[in-house]
């Protein structure tokens, strides 16, 4: 089972604090690896452009990290910062990583008149080329992602050991937001892209359970005819897609996010104030119902930060925290190592209806009830 | 030996042995009631004196040797159209069990079975015995990794399924916020009632479903919904509530329909959707076909014919240029009639060309939805030619389709139905769920209800099937009020409420150790395995053994 950690904070904090908050909640999950994302860096050496792509992902072989460099430049990237880990090699258990690739680029220069969403899909093509590349040449190459202020580390092995091996505890990189799982894909052969958290076009999703609907929705996704809608080594990794969708693509708000994947019953929309709209949401992403014990937790470009619970409500998560500062962990524990000093009354465990928004300003939690209205102007 | 003359012996001659069944008949039980001789609806069984001679060695001379003793005995009329079809009525209405027909798999009927030079015609199945196809497809992707399981009489499970055009959700949203028009969408329970007409059926039947059907949705919360057949539907359901639980078909003859378009203005509510058939799996290529002696008063007066009279549909709509014209017109047609709030889809028997048919609908926005009907779906009438060897089997055709569909992203917008063999050895719900998995949004089923809710005789070593000639010993297919009046509409109801009360827990009992509960699976074809390489690689399922 996998444990999952995520801290927001107006301050930026070690990656570190999270890695040990989840020593906390080790009783129960196989801590067979860590799947690791950042979001509003700060790094000890260097001060970066806020707006400029950073690259994450490995080069197993010197051949791949030269190709990399060759495609990036090919591209019109300009490398503006490599940001060297220091690796104790000997407490990685996989051997074939020659280098951690966590690297700030300036975009290239042809973009400059590009329109956010061109930029945007840029983005997104270069990473999947890198990928692409990486499949095509045994798997040396992996692309995790390629955004503004996220960085993204997936290894297998204890989640604490590899930070110490990564020298994460060394407080050369911060970040706004930290999210953590604890565990690599076992069920099936260990594949990196098939740890969560799942990353596409700024929005990432980590989820614990299985989503037995995965089928389903894996072949819905994959005729949209949408490039990044790809991968799907893990059931996983449709939660981060069908939220893209939803806000992007559908450009609905957040809050349809959980109409879409968990929707009301019947009775329960004929008293909904939007009941109408929503029936035909329902009907028009029936193939996006998701099915399995599932807490899935996300965060988008802009730090937002959230957390729905699936409609069987099998999976327990606990929000927690203070202005400025909050928690979000599959254990109450969790948050308990996260952020110590709060009122833990004021924790929260969503029900089925629920979604907890943390916004950017992380003044304080949403608690949205699917019951409740939502914001699409004329569609009710 | 004896002059050939002597005995009669044509070549169409039949002993009893000949035939298909063959009656035992027990006479030491035998209370010479005659029960069996007057329910027998071919009349093959008859009550005859017999004598018999007794042998007894007497050597006084002033005795005779033998004397001859009278007994009552039963004869099977071994005549062609004579035969007894094995019904079982005779067993069913014996006070003593001393009669029952016994199935003979060496008969030598079937090669006399074309006197007058008509290729054998029956109702019913396609008799196939042995498990099929659906029956070896089992569910496989029990979820016990991370899971606890679901549990079957706790949780909730939504198992309903969606007929009608659902929209792309870009083109939802976009309609919606514009205020534009939505393609009607029922919700409505996976198993459906297949069309069988009123006609085929008889007014018992008939009755008897449609109360069923109403309770089901009125009192246990089961949205279920049947098909009419071609033939209309009688005028007071057409004016009642009940017509929402209705899919009123057209078909080529386009019989009833004059009585529906007069219903128009007086209908309380629209009817579930309508079915434009134009094939079946039965008998791909025929029209249908209801045999003069079903033709009664009620059903002539329906289809606005004289009574008595063979009424065969054409083999193609009168419309009929091309597919693509005749379905894009007869589409816009019926869904102009109820203004665009019925949903409209043809349906087709199986064949190698149903993807095409689907490719078509996918470009129609009035298209709601595919049925497909395959090669051992049922019929009142036909020829046996046609029921055996013609057609398409239901799985594989679904199974491309839908992932015709999926390749175009689109397996959403037009749901597929699929008929033919659902529960033709009894496993309704495990056939139906599992070509739901292979991506068929839900099931016709037409025998099965036949059997579950009617009893039936039909099996698939041709017992019975004369549905054709209005005999039907149970009174389902017959129009003549002595036959149907045995036949009590409450009870049918009564089955066909157990019926579907047992095909929803069946559901959910599939669902629950798969993890799922929160919508069908359509097309979660991960859960799919079968013991049989060829197979599960032309379905794209999982090899296991
Ligand atoms: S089984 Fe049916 S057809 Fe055969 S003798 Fe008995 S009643 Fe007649
Ligand atoms: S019992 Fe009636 S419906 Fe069933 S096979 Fe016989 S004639 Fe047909």
């Amino acid at each position: 089972m996998c444990r999952l950690a995520m801290k927001t904070a107006s301050e930026p904090f070690s990656p570190f604090s999270v890695l040990q908050a989840m020593e906390a909640m080790q009783e129960g999950y196989d801590g067979s690896g860590l799947g690791l994302l950042l979001r509003g860096l700060s790094f000890a050496d260097y001060n970066h452009n806020p707006g400029d792509p950073i690259l994450s992902g490995i080069a197993h072989t010197e051949e791949a990290l030269g190709r990399l460099d060759l495609f990036m430049n090919s591209q019109g990237f300009e490398l503006k910062f490599d940001f060297e880990f220091k690796v104790k090699k000997a407490m990685i258990e996989a051997k074939d990583r020659h280098k951690y690739i966590l690297r700030v680029y300036r975009q290239p220069a042809a973009w400059k008149d590009f329109s956010q969403e061109r930029i945007e899909h840029e983005l997104l093509m270069t990473r999947l080329a890198l990928r692409k590349d990486g499949e095509a040449h045994g798997n040396d190459l992996t692309a995790f992602s390629l955004w503004p202020e996220v960085a993204m580390i997936k290894e297998v092995g204890w989640p604490l050991e590899i930070g110490i091996a990564l020298g994460l505890d060394s407080g050369r990189i911060e970040s706004r937001i930290c999210m953590a799982q604890g565990r690599q894909n076992t069920n099936y052969g260990i594949n990196l892209y098939a740890c969560h958290p799942f990353f596409i076009q700024g929005i990432a999703t980590m989820t614990n359970g299985e989503n037995t609907a995965f089928t389903p929705i894996r072949d819905w996704l994959s005729g949209r005819a949408f490039p990044g809608y790809i991968g799907y080594q893990s059931d996983s990794e449709v939660f981060a897609h069908i939220l893209h969708y939803v806000t992007r693509q559908l450009r609905l708000p957040l809050e349809a996010y959980k109409h879409v994947i968990t929707p009301l019953k019947n009775e329960e929309l004929a008293r909904h104030p939007q009941g109408d709209f929503l029936r035909g949401l329902r009907d028009a992403c029936r193939r996006l119902i998701i099915d399995g014990p599932n807490a899935v937790i996300g965060t988008l470009s802009d730090e937002t930060s959230l957390l729905v619970m699936d409609a069987k409500k099998l999976r327990p998560a606990t929000v927690g925290g203070k202005p400025g500062e909050w928690a979000i962990a599959s254990e109450m524990c969790g948050v308990d190592a996260m952020i110590p000093d709060r009122d833990r009354a004021k924790d929260f465990q969503p029900m089925r209806e629920h979604t907890v928004i943390i916004p950017p300003d992380r003044q304080e939690l949403q608690i949205w009830s699917q019951f409740d209205r939502f914001p699409v102007p004329q569609a009710a | 030996m004896v002059s050939v003359r002597s005995i009669s012996s044509t070549p169409s001659s039949l002993t009893h042995n000949d035939l298909p069944w063959v009656i035992e008949h027990n006479e030491e039980r035998c209370t010479l009631c005659g029960r069996c001789a007057s329910v027998c609806p071919v009349g093959t069984l008859k009550l005859a004196y017999m004598r018999k001679r007794m042998p007894r060695l007497v050597l006084a001379s002033s005795e005779r040797g033998s004397s001859y003793k009278t007994f009552v005995g039963i004869r099977q009329n071994t005549e062609v159209g004579k035969r007894c079809i094995g019904c079982g009525s005779c067993a069913m209405v014996c006070p003593n069990e001393a009669i029952h027909p016994v199935h003979n798999a060496n008969d030598r009927f079937r090669f006399q079975n074309t006197q007058h030079g008509e290729p054998a015609k029956r109702g019913g199945r396609r008799n196939v015995p042995g498990a099929s196809l659906l029956d070896r497809i089992i569910f496989d992707r029990i979820s016990m990794l991370t899971d606890p399981a679901l549990d079957a009489g706790r949780h909730e499970f939504s198992c309903n399924t969606l007929l009608g055009r659902v929209l792309p959700p870009e083109e939802y949203v976009r309609r919606k916020l514009a205020g534009e028009w939505i393609p009607p969408v029922r919700e409505i329970f996976p198993f459906i009632i297949g069309s069988m007409s009123f006609g085929a059926l008889s007014p018992n039947m008939w009755l008897g479903l449609l109360q069923g059907v109403a309770y089901c949705n009125e009192v246990l919360g089961i949205p279920v919904v049947m098909a009419t057949g071609e033939g209309g539907c009688p005028p007071w359901v057409l004016k009642s509530p009940f017509l929402k639980y209705i899919i009123l078909q057209i078909a080529s003859g386009y019989f009833g329909w004059d009585e529906i378009i007069r219903a128009i203005p007086e209908m309380q509510c629209d009817p579930a959707a309508i079915e434009i058939k134009y094939g079946q799996g039965a008998k791909p290529g025929d029209g249908g076909l209801l045999m003069w002696y079903k033709v009664s008063k009620l059903i002539a007066r329906l289809r606005g014919v004289p009574e008595g009279v063979d009424l065969p549909s054409p083999p193609v709509h009168q419309t009929l240029y091309s597919i693509e014209e005749s379905v894009m017109k007869m589409i816009q047609t019926m869904s102009m009639a109820w203004n665009f709030r019925v949903p409209v889809y043809p349906k087709i028997s199986g064949s190698t060309s149903a993807k095409s048919v689907l490719n078509n609908l996918v470009r129609n926005p009035y298209a709601s939805a595919l049925l497909i009907d395959g090669i051992d779906g049922g019929t009142g009438a036909a020829y046996n030619i046609s029921m055996d060897a013609t057609g398409h089997p239901i799985a594989s055709n679904v199974r491309e389709c839908y992932l015709d569909l999926c390749a175009q992203g689109k397996q959403n917008e037009i749901p597929i139905f699929a008929a033919g063999g659902i529960g033709k050895n009894g496993n309704v719900t495990q056939n139906g769920m599992a070509l739901i998995m292979l991506g068929a949004s839900g099931v016709h089923m037409g025998k099965y209800i036949m059997q579950a809710a009617a009893g039936c005789l039909g099996s698939e070593q041709n017992r019975c099937n004369v549905c054709n000639l209005g005999l039907c010993p149970k009174g389902i297919t017959s129009q003549n009020p002595k036959l149907y009046r045995r036949l009590d509409p409450d009870q049918v109801a009564q089955r066909v409420a157990d019926t579907f009360m047992a095909i929803r827990t069946e559901i959910k009992k599939v669902m629950a150790p798969l993890g799922r509960s929160q919508s069908l699976p359509i097309g979660m074809s991960d859960a799919l395995g079968i013991e049989d390489r060829d197979v599960a690689e032309r379905l794209n399922i999982r090899y296991i053994c």
